[in-house]
Parts: C-alpha cells; sequence; structure tokens
C-alpha cells in the first residue's frame, strides 16, 4: 500500500508497505530516518517516541496506514520544532547573530557542532544525560512534550512523564539534571 | 608458591602537565553527544546498504533435544528468500566459536542445549518474509531429560552436556558437567574455626539478571570484490570477534574486515558473539548485504545472561568482631556453553571474601554446564554474586557480635598492604573503611515525608508510586550498608594489552592529534577520555578520533572496568612517544638557538614547545613543517599470573577497585512493595580523568544493582529450562520511577601503578548497590531475605 503523511514539516510517500509495517519501521528504513529507535518494539521502552499530531506515540505500535493524512514529528526534527514552538507566530526569520554561529567549524563532521539543537538536547549534552544514546531520541521527545505543556515541572512531574523511557547506562539522575536545565534555561529566557 | 607482593613493571610517571583546555580532569563532553541528540548517530541496527537483504535465526523451542531432521524445503520456496542454511551449510570444518572454549556452535549439529539456540538462518528481502520463511522450517527434536541445577549436573546417571570434552579444565574438574573449579585456601579454618566465639552461616540465592543493553544486537555483512566481507557490528571486542569469526568463515583475517558502529550499551553482554557469523555467512551465501537486527524478543535469546548463583558461607568472629575465617561454596550456573564462565569462576573464588581481612579462608567456586540459558560476562563478573552473600554474612554477624554493622565492617576492612586470600599483597590504596565513612556521613533523607506535606503529599514518593496504593500506612524505613571489591583488567595471566595509533600533523595551519584504536566505544565515554588523553599529552586543542575498527591493533575488550585503564594508557604511551619524536625533530632545527632545548624539561602546550618554566621554543607548525609523526604501538599493564589450581594462590589481579553504598527505602508491609528513597554511592577512582563521566558511570552501575536488588530476574522453567519472561514487559529494570537519586562521594587516591593514578571504576558500583537495599529492606521488615531479588511475595509471606 501506499501510505501519505507529514514527517518533520515535510510531506512524504511511502510505496510498498506491508500492511503489517509499523510507523517505525516506515521511518527507519523507508524515510531514512533511524533516529526514532529499535530497543523493544513492543511498547515498552518509548525508545521509538515520536510526536503523532503532537501526541507522544511509541511508534513501533503504530501501524504505518494509521498515519495517513497525519503529522510525525520525530528526533530529527525536533529542533526545528522547538524553534517553530518558542516563536510562536510572530516572524521567525534567522538573525544575523545566528546566522554568524552557523559558521562550519573544524570538527564538525565529526561531532555534529555547529547543529542546531533544541534546548532539550543541548541540555542532554550538557547535562551528561547520554552515554550509549540508544534511550536518548525517545526520552527526548517525551521530555519536549512535557516541557511544552509543563515549563516547571516538580521532580515527581518530570518522572512521571518519562517513565514510559527506559534507559540502561545512566541510572536516570542525569537525565533529571538534564531535564531541570532545559526548564531553568527556558525559564531564563521568556 | 611465587607470590609477587612488590610490583612489576615501572610506575606511570606524569611528565606532562599540560594546561591545554580540554585535557584529563575535566568534565569535558562527548564527541559523539551532537550526534546521538539528533538521531544521526548511526548504530549497528541503523545500517542499510542498497540492495540489502535481512536475515533471521530460527531457535529451538525446546532447552534439550536431539535433532531428528531439519527440513528446509518450504522456507526455500518461499518468493523473496534468497537463502536457507543449517549446520550442513556451514564452509569449513570450524563449526563451533566460544571466547576461552569453542564449545558453541554456530549452527546446530545433532542436538541442541539450550532453548533459544541458533538451528537455521534464512535471508530474504524483507524482514517478515524472513521470520515467516524461518517459521516454515520444519524441525523434528528428540527431546532429552533437562539438567538445570547442581544435583541434575553431577547425578551419577547425568547427562553430559557436552560428551567429549577435550578443553583445558576438564582435567581439573569433578564431574564433566562442571566448566572450571576454583579452590582458594588460606590459613587453617578448622583451627580459626575453634577461636571463633561467633559463627554465622548462610545460604544465598541470586537469580538470573540480563544485561537489557537497549540497542539489540544487529550488524550488517558486506560481501567484498576480494571473496571477503566487510562487518559492521557493535560489539565489546572487535578482535576477538575477528579470531572466531574467520575460521568459521575459512577467510584469513585480513579478508574479515571489522569496523564498530554505533553499541547501544553492553554490560558484558556483547562480549560473546550473537549475529556476527551468521551474517558473514548469509552474505557470502547470497552475494549481497545481510543486515540482521534482534527483536527485544530474540535479544534475551542471543546473549549469554549473569550467572545465577547459589552461595554458602560460613563466617566466624571473635567476641571482639575480629573475623576469624570465611568457608564459603559458590555455584554458578553457567548454562549450556562456557562462554566467560571460566574466568568468571576466578573472579567469585579470589574476590569472594570481599574487601576484608581474613587470614583464614577456605573458598570453592565452580560453573555448571546445564541446559539453562548460557551466561557469561555481566558488569561486576562474578564478584557481584559474592558480594550480596558476603555482605549478608557482614550484617549477620556483626549483629551476633552486638556491633554496628558499619564499625564491624571497618573494624576488618582491608588496607594497602593487606594479604588477599590468592596470598596477593594489596599494592595500592584501598580505602574500605573511609568508603563507609563517607557513605555515612552523607545527610539522610527526611524520613515520613508524607506527613510533614500533609495535603500536599505525593503519592508518587511512597511505594506503589502512581497505582496509589498507600498514604503511608504501613510504609517502615530501612537502611543498608554494603561494601564490595571487584578487580580491573583481565586477570590470571591473560595477556591484557591494547593497541593505539597516534599522529601529530597539521591542518589548516593548527596541529591536529589523530586517535585510532580499536575499542569499542558502547557508550562509556573511552572516546571522550582519550581525546582528553591526547590534548593533555600533545598539548594540542583539535583531536580527532578515528572509527574503531579492525585496521589497527587490538584493544582489549570493553570489560573488567579496563579501558580507561588499557586503552588510556596505550593512547597516552603512544602519545608519549610521538612527543618525543616531535621533540626529537624540535632539537634538530632549533636545538641551536636556545640551550634550553638540551637542557629543560619540554612540554607540549597550547600547540608550542615550551620548557617546564613556561618559555615558548617553537611552535608546533614550524617543527612540524607539514610533516606527520605517527605511531602505533602496543602497551600492556603489569601481568598477573594464573591461580594455583588447588591453592588458588597469586598475584592474579593487576587492580582493585571498592564502592560502598547506603540504601534507604521504605517498604508497604501490607503489600509487599519496595520504594527505593536514596542509594548514595562513595567510590575511590584513583583520578577521575572525565568527573562528569565517572560520575554517570556509578549512578548507572549502581541501578542495575538496584535492578537485581528489587525486580530483574530471568525466569527458567525448572521442569523444561525454558524461559518464561523474554521480554520488557515481563523482565522488568529500573524506570525513572523506580529509581532513586544516587549522590556520589569520589574519592581519588592515586594507584602509582596506573596511568595517571586512575582506578577502573565501571563494575565496582554494581557489586554493593544490591546487598545495601536488601540490607535496608532486612531493615524495614525485620525477614532473613537471602535471595534476591526480593519480591513483594517474600515480604509479605503470600
Amino acid at each position: 500500500m501506499r501510505v501519505n503523511f507529514t514527517v518533520n514539516g515535510r510531506p512524504q510517500e511511502a510505496d510498498d508497505v506491508w500492511e503489517g509495517e509499523s510507523l517505525l519501521y516506515v521511518l527507519r528504513e523507508r524515510m531514512g530516518l533511524p533516529g526514532s529507535k529499535n530497543a523493544c518494539e513492543q511498547g515498552e521502552c518509548g525508545s521509538c517516541t515520536v510526536r503523532l499530531d503532537g501526541v507522544p506515540v511509541c511508534s513501533c505500535l503504530v501501524a504505518a496506514g494509521q498515519v495517513e493524512g497525519r503529522e510525525v514529528v520525530t528526533v530529527e526534527g525536533l529542533a526545528d520544532y522547538a524553534a517553530q514552538r518558542s516563536c510562536g507566530t510572530g516572524a521567525c526569520g534567522t538573525s544575523l547573530d545566528e546566522a554568524k554561529d552557523r559558521k562550519a567549524k573544524p570538527l564538525d563532521s565529526q561531532t555534529g557542532e555547529g547543529t542546531q539543537l533544541a534546548p532539550i538536547q543541548q541540555a542532554f549534552i550538557d547535562a551528561g544525560a547520554v552515554q550509549c544514546g540508544f534511550c536518548t531520541p525517545g526520552l527526548l521527545v517525551a521530555a519536549d512534550e512535557m516541557l511544552e505543556h509543563n515549563p516547571n515541572p516538580t521532580d515527581a512531574d518530570i518522572r512521571e512523564a518519562l517513565s514510559g523511557n527506559l534507559c540502561r547506562c545512566t541510572g536516570y539522575e542525569k537525565i533529571m539534571d538534564a531535564v531541570r536545565l532545559a526548564a531553568a534555561r527556558q525559564g531564563e529566557a521568556v | 608458591m611465587p607470590v609477587k607482593g612488590t610490583p612489576i613493571g615501572t610506575p606511570a610517571k606524569v611528565t606532562q602537565r599540560s594546561k591545554t583546555k580540554g585535557g584529563i580532569g575535566e568534565s569535558t563532553l562527548r564527541p559523539d553527544g551532537t550526534l546521538k541528540v539528533t538521531g544521526e548517530f548511526a548504530y549497528s541496527s541503523d545500517m542499510w546498504h542498497e540492495d540489502m537483504l535481512w536475515g533471521q535465526i530460527l531457535r529451538s523451542t525446546v532447552a534439550h533435544a536431539e535433532i531428528v531432521s531439519i527440513d528446509t524445503v518450504e522456507a526455500l520456496k518461499t518468493p523473496g528468500v534468497y537463502a536457507v542454511m543449517t549446520y550442513d551449510d556451514l564452509p569449513t570444518d570450524v563449526k563451533n566459536y566460544g571466547l576461552e572454549i569453542q564449545d558453541t556452535p554456530v549452527l546446530a549439529h545433532g542436538k541442541v542445549r539450550h532453548h533459544g539456540e541458533p538451528v537455521a538462518i534464512v535471508a530474504a528481502d524483507h524482514p517478515e518474509t524472513a521470520r515467516r520463511a524461518a517459521a516454515k522450517i520444519k524441525v523434528e527434536y528428540r527431546e532429552l531429560p533437562v539438567i538445570t541445577d547442581e544435583s541434575s549436573a553431577t547425578a551419577p546417571d547425568a547427562i553430559l552436556v557436552h560428551e567429549n570434552r577435550d578443553d583445558h579444565h576438564i582435567g581439573h574438574v569433578p564431574h564433566p558437567n562442571i566448566v572450571h573449579r576454583q579452590p582458594i585456601v588460606r590459613g587453617d579454618v578448622e583451627s580459626a574455626r575453634e577461636r571463633a566465639d561467633f559463627i554465622v552461616e548462610g545460604e544465598y540465592t541470586f537469580g538470573m539478571q540480563d544485561q537489557a543493553f537497549l540497542g539489540p544486537e544487529s550488524g550488517l555483512a558486506v560481501p567484498a570484490e576480494d571473496g571477503g566481507v566487510d562487518l559492521y557490528i557493535a560489539t565489546q571486542w572487535l578482535h576477538s570477534d575477528l579470531r572466531q569469526i574467520a575460521p568459521v568463515l575459512g577467510l584469513p583475517e585480513d579478508k574479515v574486515r571489522m569496523t564498530l558502529s554505533g553499541v547501544g550499551g553492553a554490560f558484558g553482554g556483547r562480549e560473546d558473539l550473537s549475529m556476527q557469523i551468521h551474517a558473514c555467512l548469509l552474505a557470502l551465501r547470497t552475494g549481497k548485504p545481510v543486515k540482521i537486527v534482534y527483536n527485544r524478543f530474540e535479544s534475551f535469546f542471543g546473549h549469554v545472561h549473569r550467572h545465577p548463583a547459589k552461595l554458602h558461607y560460613e563466617h566466624g568472629a571473635t567476641k571482639d568482631g575480629k573475623l576469624t575465617h570465611l568457608k564459603a561454596r559458590i555455584v554458578l550456573d553457567g548454562g549450556a556453553y562456557a562462554s566467560a564462565s571460566p574466568a568468571v569462576v576466578g573472579n567469585a573464588s579470589s574476590l569472594g571474601a570481599g574487601p576484608y581481612a581474613v587470614d583464614n579462608v577456605d573458598i570453592e567456586a565452580i560453573a555448571l554446564y546445564t541446559n539453562n540459558p548460557p551466561c557469561g560476562a555481566m558488569r561486576g563478573f562474578g564478584a557481584v554474586q559474592a558480594c550480596f552473600a558476603y555482605e549478608a554474612q557482614m550484617d549477620k554477624l556483626a549483629d551476633k557480635v552486638g556491633m554496628d554493622r558499619v564499625a564491624f565492617r571497618q573494624l576488618n576492612a582491608m588496607e594497602q598492604g593487606t594479604v588477599m586470600p590468592t596470598g596477593q599483597v594489596v599494592d595500592s590504596p584501598a580505602p574500605v573503611a573511609e568508603l563507609l565513612r563517607r557513605v555515612k556521613a552523607m545527610p539522610m533523607p527526611p524520613e515520613q515525608q508524607w506527613l510533614a506535606a500533609g495535603e500536599a503529599a505525593d503519592v508518587r514518593q511512597l511505594p506503589g508510586g502512581l497505582s496509589n496504593t498507600t498514604h503511608g500506612e504501613g510504609v517502615v524505613r530501612g537502611v543498608g550498608y554494603a561494601v564490595g571489591i571487584k578487580n580491573v583488567g583481565f586477570s590470571e595471566g591473560f595477556d591484557d594489552y591494547s593497541t593505539a595509533k597516534v599522529r601529530l600533523e597539521v591542518v589548516g595551519g593548527e596541529p591536529v592529534a589523530v586517535v585510532h584504536t580499536a575499542m569499542a566505544e558502547v557508550g562509556q565515554g573511552g572516546v571522550t577520555v582519550h581525546a582528553q588523553i591526547a590534548r593533555t599529552e600533545l598539548g594540542v586543542t583539535q583531536v580527532t578520533i578515528n572509527p574503531a575498527d579492525t585496521q589497527v591493533g587490538s584493544a582489549g575488550s570493553t570489560s573488567a572496568s579496563r579501558q580507561t585503564y588499557v586503552t588510556g594508557g596505550a593512547v597516552k604511551n603512544s602519545c608519549e612517544l610521538v612527543r618525543e619524536k616531535v621533540l626529537e625533530m624540535g632539537r634538530r632545527k632549533f636545538g641551536t638557538y636556545h640551550p634550553a632545548w638540551a637542557t629543560a624539561e619540554l612540554l607540549l602546550e597550547g600547540g608550542k614547545v615550551v620548557t617546564d618554566a613556561g618559555e615558548v621554543l617553537a611552535d608546533l607548525v614550524d617543527v612540524l613543517e607539514g610533516e606527520a609523526v605517527e605511531i602505533e604501538a602496543e602497551w600492556r599493564h603489569r601481568p598477573t599470573e594464573a591461580f594455583d589450581l588447588r591453592t588458588g594462590q597469586g598475584f592474579g589481579h593487576v587492580q582493585y577497585t571498592f564502592a560502598a553504598h547506603r540504601a534507604v527505602v521504605e517498604v508497604d508491609t501490607e503489600l509487599g512493595l519496595v520504594k527505593v528513597i536514596e542509594l548514595a554511592c562513595a567510590q575511590d577512582v584513583g583520578k577521575a580523568l572525565n568527573p562528569l563521566s565517572v560520575i554517570g558511570q556509578i549512578q548507572g552501575g549502581t541501578t542495575q544493582g538496584l535492578g537485581i536488588a528489587v525486580m530483574e530476574e530471568i525466569i527458567v522453567d525448572p521442569k523444561t529450562a525454558k524461559v518464561r519472561n523474554p521480554s520488557f514487559t515481563d523482565y522488568l529494570i529500573p524506570t525513572i520511577l523506580d529509581t532513586p537519586t544516587i549522590p556520589v562521594d569520589v574519592l581519588e587516591l592515586a594507584d602509582e601503578h596506573a596511568p595517571y593514578g586512575l582506578r577502573g571504576i565501571g563494575e565496582a558500583p554494581t557489586l554493593s548497590s544490591t546487598p545495601a537495599v536488601l540490607a535496608a529492606v532486612r531493615n524495614a521488615t525485620g525477614l532473613e531475605l537471602n535471595r534476591t531479588p526480593v519480591r513483594p511475595e517474600h515480604l509479605t509471606g503470600m
């Protein structure tokens, strides 16, 4: 079958999709977007979390056909999504200072430095919340969604919002730090 | 018996004191961090190749059986299927592999020995096609009785799990269903027992834990024009994989080119091969790239687990609290194949006394061959099971003597100079008593927060959490302490080396160091630390870490808390050799211009050659003048030696590492629900090369210890030896709701034998976390609790 949907703001079309394929499979294997992760493929770990019409879902549990005509945001589109949100409905061009910052640096090809990041992405790096990184994309999407509607979360709020995302490396402490940091920076920016 | 009490080898002297930014001791950020948060970092399951096929493994549905027949006809007829392979299709006489003992069939031959053993492999153009084709393969089994524990393994008429053993352990084991046996005997336990005023005995059970790394086993094999294969893979040790893969394929090692893909965690579970050979076989058979990705169900069958164990311990103490003796027997279930069992036995026995000074010791550890799932390496590696038992014993003994539990441990704590039960003298700091003091001194989380909070009380912080099962009724606080000892590096005489290639060159007018090793970055942050070492040693800002592959010498395994020590040591060593060469070049070019070139100690700093007084002699750019200096060199830590097979005496371990925990729990005693409130850790790390990463490791290790304390266990049916819970629905690992705050106190007492004085850190926090939580639950409930994990029914007696 053919599935038409919007991914990270761009209309996409997937052909020859087998009816049993998950949204996760289509994203990873047909759209070249492997950022959503395949840690359990049974809806238990949250590593494949994406936004489906704004709602965080495990993309491994969504049949590809279900997303026909709908909007999906993955970790690859998180920076743009957060940037659009932060500028609200106003004019959101690139400022001259921002543009200057985008100059390539010698290490760009290796480290991705110079990439535009959502505040939650930057906070994960700065707080040391990334180790193996396999849980990271799902956690970022889930944490970003929480901060969208709860900009001043308590620790218990953070734990509840992220309780569907397993991490095996960090013991979650640095993830808590990262979300607190992103919330604090978001607060300062307002 | 030769026991080397004095250090051999030269202590590493830090002559380079470069202040270059981003060097060792700073919390620099991961070089792969940005790629990991944007989703661009390529893990092994993300690999893609034009025209690629998907591989699928058919696994045995029974644990122990003869294979009567395998019929692949229907599978082969399935449209989209390119190949189906069984044992009969293996290309060479080498049909087994294994880390130490080559007892593991690439594909089952005549017999399966555990539930989930690979029987056949399929390649097809869609993963679902491959799965369905595999399901069409008809395997007829004739079931055999299952061996599941020590009594069934060593019964007089027991079936042998492996009929014709010819490995090097068979000569000293009491039964062919025992992989390896290691006694550790020192002093005189019988007479010491008579001096004991108090004796405690305990029988302890440790459940089977899964590494549960999140990135599933996966990789991509691409057939090459030269008849070889390129393999992109997630592993812990590229060269160990290569040594096992190439002979099965019938290829020389240089035709199996391996590149490390992104690794989604490991924790020991990627020491053994999983899908590597299968993907290569299918790629070579079909002439097309083949990708294999396990799903979570298959992952539970696709790697070895932590050995479940039965441990019998007897300790004695005098009335003033000094340990008199220890007698212990540790039975580890190795499952159907050896994997790392022999080394796990060596660790469990040699570290079985824990971090305590005790002169009279009689320990025996064995690993069984059974039809249970194969067990091997997992973070803590044999030391974890022992720590659970000896720490329970310490509490019981302290209570009998009538001493405070922490004070009792401190009284008996080992220190630098203590003689281990193996006869090895501990020759670097062993701050066991101090770690206990520190962890005890941390402020306590407030009690009964729900009372103080009144209306605002948050059920999420109570046992049962969001299930809203209590508002404080029946909730009891408990506190527990534990401390552990782990070895660092590969032990028992293993040639534990690493290799680093370092190049210094000028790129775009700026000096750049390029570091190339085969170290598997599995998330621990080795790549961060390598860059820091290069900055410190070569005084440059820009460091490029090349991808790990087999085009450079072996780095050894990312295991045993060893990589910062050993590959870090190799990077440091190669940097030092490069620096010497650069300084030589400088002396040749500029030596006549300034006497300091000949007289002063010279450093590389900020891209310049400077004297130790800070005077700039030359710019690296001018010294190098477009020339690159490159050195690849192996580096070894001081050698260890095997344990004597009868007495266990020997300089077996290169370094020891210690951590202590305090657990604070609240238990809903009516429902048997445990909420761990806080799990504080104090650990000596020698030198924190990257403090942020060090704390991350300690918190992560602590949490894995928490998991096996209260929730994680692979359940194997004792009647059928089948795994009953191979999913994250039924095998629970701690979520962010289950995990408490983990305050960490890092102590840095240098080990003069190690690079920068550092101590391996990854595993120690996994040891003491579990017994600390159990001690706290015992403290809250008054129950004996001799098994882990502890579940609600153990607390409510239902």
